[in-house]
């Protein structure tokens, strides 16, 4: 049943002017004199746009067809604060408007999940909020054998009462989570079989995807998981730090790719990256950039229908100096939703966009 | 006259204050707003202006004028540390970056060692931003007013920065050290010392602010974060008020503060509904007449010391005293005897942030910690790494310090403590010697899910794991230090927990197991 979604959140807002570059597009050279990445240094994908050739490891993903590029993603009134954008994202929730659960819980309201074993999310890095609420049991794992052997050691709440304390409520609940989890777990994981080819071990993205993979091949019957790449907040000095984080994404893409293709499973996952707006198009005077709004994402797997989606946004028809969205993201949750697990969702909008990666 | 107190008077005191505890545990009616307090009123009182308190501490309190004891409490606040200043203080950037660089040409020779094998490279930067981390967690330990750190703890949680952006270890220091001169000093001098403060103006790229580019960064934080929050401002107002501070830069040889009038925008703002030429200090103080300035504070006040729920009828009483003049003592005063704060059933109702829970422990059981790099790297595990916080906005803390993840952890650490009580130390971890810290600055790699930094693999950031024999036999008995010898269980569990244990503790059990079993209840977790 449906499709695992393993959510990759690039911590601080991801430059994507400089990540899918608009290289034909004399404004872009005009507006990052210096940070601009060289027409020699873009993988071209079509007449107008290129890859970063830092991301040159996801070419054979998007050679074979299973790489979509989602291009202009954004929301209407954007938020240039990371925290509450990010909360904007990770609620799908409108600009103005705030909500508590996250946007992966929302798509499960109301449809029984089969409880086989104690956990629905597995979160690998710290942020949970895409599937914080009670339609999903939610565990933060980052190291498997050592979750477990601690699980061990926590007896079972059933029956303690909190006596109307929220905080030893909120204690209570997660004790039960991880004893419901290490339950589920346990044997699945002990059993699992190392991925294929090593992930690097330099960024923590490389330990998160080891233990994903392994969560994925183990057949853990889990709707999502996350993980996460963090520095994108690059207001100085950028082009360095950038292509570097870049580099490290793309190679750990790849082999995730790989793997997940060797243990036949690559048709029951979408991988997806996220951030919390991009960059300003006009670069500053330290040489970086500052917070901006629209942004491509990129979103892999065996079902996705590779290629460019959504349109470029205008370097030359901005609103105060940022990028104008061409896709709402919340039709990109939609469109996931749906082609993930069956859950026909709007998160809001009237009219979701179609988008045809999924 | 005002006498003051501190953790010294306690101990000294405590002996002779000794009175008797009433006979149940945890009475479900108290005597609340009565004029004197009883042990359970007293411990809530120290749990939540100190690091945690020893039955010493607590019954020195007993029976004691409620009113007479907040007023002695605040009284006696530090404006300056116990802790001797680390020997670079006064060493500017361009001083810290030669040493970096002589560290990288010395690291390029590849010398070796005696044994042959390559000499580990100096890092001079992350060796000092270790010594800093460790000096202020000495500072929690050793001073005799620990309200004072909490109160610098909480102004390093409001005005954050970072190190891993600052990269300057000795103007955090000065931040730390303003922090603490203002504690409970002025609100509106801590703002406007805040603006022009070297390691917030690099954190916050205001030193990179000029007049025909200015830099929204700390514009935006300012007001999102420092005074009014989210909705109360637009965002023509964090271009008008970045346009005003631009100018305010660091001096890169001393890294002190100052300011380049060539790089000031002089020109007209409009900034909340006000035209003028203003410059930075011109916006703090229109940000100090808003009532959402001092509302803002309180009500972070409130979630630090009272309760997760501020009252917002009371938010707005208490802010309306505090704007008049952002004196932060009657503020504290006027809080610490709500009747919120003494109700009982507020005890308990807070969750210990990561520092609060080692630096308790460790000062509950007085435990001797030679070396602070150990207890630094359980809060980094824990989610709290001191001078790094995960963002401009500060650890959100309250129920999110309670994940699957770190819920584990806490027990694993507890249990690591409890047993360096009962097996010599933890194997020798916290009695560094020159060689352990050696090896200790080769794991210290960065390591946090940052927006500022680059997430770094850290090899072992994750302790040992814990054997199965120290599981099951030597943590279940600590071996007590000063502090809790000589006490009786019953007294023992009403010092450690807020409210009655969540799991069976039995009651015939020795003290030591008592004290065990206490630390490794879910309700330790509770303030």
């Amino acid at each position: 049943m449906g499709r695992i979604l393993l959510l990759i959140e690039l911590k601080g807002g991801n430059d994507g002017l400089n990540t899918v570059i608009p290289y034909a597009d004399a404004t872009y050279r005009e507006l990052r004199p210096s940070i601009g990445v060289a027409r020699d240094h873009t993988i071209q994908l079509d007449e107008k746009v290129g890859l970063h050739n830092k991301l040159e490891p996801l070419m054979d993903s998007w050679k074979a067809g299973d790489l979509a590029i989602v291009q202009g993603v954004g929301y209407p009134y954007p938020n240039r604060s990371h925290f509450r954008s990010i909360e904007i994202w990770d609620t799908a929730s409108a600009s103005n408007q705030t909500l508590s659960e996250g946007w992966i819980a929302q798509a499960f309201k109301g449809s029984a999940l089969p409880k086989g074993v104690g956990v629905d999310s597995i979160v690998v890095d710290t942020n949970a909020l895409p599937s914080t609420g009670p339609e999903l049991r939610t565990i933060v794992m980052q190291d498997a054998e050592n979750f477990l052997r601690q699980a061990q050691a926590l007896k079972d709440t059933g029956g303690m009462k909190d006596g109307g304390n929220p905080a030893l409520r909120h204690l209570l609940a997660v004790r039960q989570e991880i004893n419901g989890a290490a339950k589920g777990l346990a044997d699945k994981l002990r059993a699992a079989a190392a991925p294929a080819e090593a992930y690097p071990q330099e960024v923590l993205l490389g330990r998160q995807l080891d233990l994903a993979t392994r969560v994925i091949t183990a057949r853990v019957p889990v709707v999502t998981i996350k993980a996460a790449l963090g520095g994108f907040d690059t207001h100085a000095n950028q082009v360095q730090p950038h292509e570097r984080l870049l580099g490290f994404l793309a190679q750990n893409l790849a082999i995730l790719r790989k793997n997940l293709i060797a243990a036949n499973v690559w048709n029951d996952v979408v991988v997806m990256t996220y951030s919390e707006f991009g960059r300003r198009v006009r670069q500053n005077a330290s040489g970086g950039t500052d917070h901006g709004t629209a942004a491509p994402l990129f979103v892999m797997g065996g079902g996705v229908k590779g290629g460019l989606h959504g349109v470029y946004p205008s370097l030359s028809d901005l609103t105060d100096g940022d990028l104008k969205h061409t896709v709402d993201f919340r039709s990109v949750f939609a469109t996931v939703a749906q082609g993930c697990w069956g859950q026909q969702r709007d998160f809001g909008l009237r009219q979701p966009q179609k988008l045809g990666f999924l | 006259m005002v006498a003051p107190i501190g953790r010294r008077g306690f101990v000294a005191r405590g002996a002779a204050g000794a009175a008797a505890l009433s006979a149940g545990l945890w009475p479900l009616r108290s005597s609340h707003a009565a004029a004197t307090m009883d042990f359970d009123e007293a411990r809530h009182l120290l749990s939540r202006t100190t690091f945690g308190a020893t039955p010493a501490e607590i019954r020195a309190l007993e029976a004691q004028d409620y009113i007479a004891t907040v007023d002695r409490l605040l009284a006696s606040v530090r404006r300056n540390a116990v802790t001797p200043s680390p020997g670079w203080l006064n060493e500017g950037p361009a001083e810290l970056q030669r040493q970096v660089q002589a560290a990288r040409a010395e690291a390029a020779e590849k010398k070796t060692g005696v044994d042959g094998k390559p000499l580990q490279p100096e890092r001079p930067l992350q060796e000092q931003g270790r010594e800093l981390r460790n000096w202020w967690i000495e500072e929690m330990l050793a001073t005799d007013q620990p309200l004072t750190e909490r109160m610098v703890l909480f102004w390093h949680n409001h005005f954050t920065s970072s190190l891993m952006k600052v990269r300057f270890p000795p103007s955090l220091f000065r931040q730390n050290a303003l922090f603490r001169r203002e504690a409970l000093g002025n609100f509106a001098t801590l703002l406007k010392e805040v603006a022009r403060d070297p390691a917030m103006l690099i954190y916050l790229d205001g030193m990179r602010s000029v007049a025909r580019q200015p830099n929204e960064n700390f514009a935006r934080e300012l007001l999102e974060l420092f005074t009014l929050g989210e909705g109360h401002y637009s965002e023509a107002d964090i271009k008008a008020a970045a346009r005003a501070f631009t100018g305010w830069t660091v001096d890169r040889q001393t890294g002190h503060f100052r300011t380049r009038d060539n790089e000031h925008d002089g020109g007209e703002k409009t900034f909340l509904g006000q035209t003028g030429r203003f410059d930075g200090d011109a916006i703090v103080a229109i940000l100090l007449k808003q009532p959402r300035t001092a509302e803002t504070i309180v009500e972070k006040l409130w979630r630090e010391f009272v309760s997760l729920k501020p009252d917002p009828a009371e938010v707005k009483k208490l802010a309306a005293q505090f704007r008049a003049n952002y004196e932060l003592r009657p503020l504290m005063r006027a809080i610490l005897l709500s009747a919120q704060f003494r109700d009982p059933a507020n005890r308990g109702a807070l969750i210990k942030s990561p520092v609060e829970l080692i630096v308790g422990t460790v000062h509950l059981l007085g435990l001797p910690v030679p070396e602070k790099t150990q207890l630094v790297r359980m809060m980094i595990g824990l989610g709290q790494m001191p001078f790094d916080p995960p963002n401009v906005k500060g650890w959100p803390g309250g129920e999110s310090w309670i994940t699957t993840y770190t819920l584990l952890l806490r027990q694993q650490f507890l249990r690591r403590i409890v047993e360096a009580t009962t097996v010599a130390s933890m194997e020798g971890a916290m009695m560094s010697s020159p060689q352990n810290r050696r090896i200790e600055r080769r794991e210290q790699l960065p390591m946090r899910s940052d927006e500022g930094t680059m997430q770094m693999a850290q090899p072992t950031a994750e302790p040992r794991p814990v054997e199965g024999r120290s599981l099951r036999y030597a943590g279940d008995e600590a071996r007590l230090g000063p502090t809790l010898s000589g006490v009786d269980s019953a007294t023992l569990l009403r010092t450690l927990l807020p409210r009655a244990p969540i799991d069976t503790v039995d009651p015939a059990r020795t003290p030591g197991a008592t004290v065990a079993a206490a630390m490794l209840d879910t309700a330790y977790q509770l303030k």
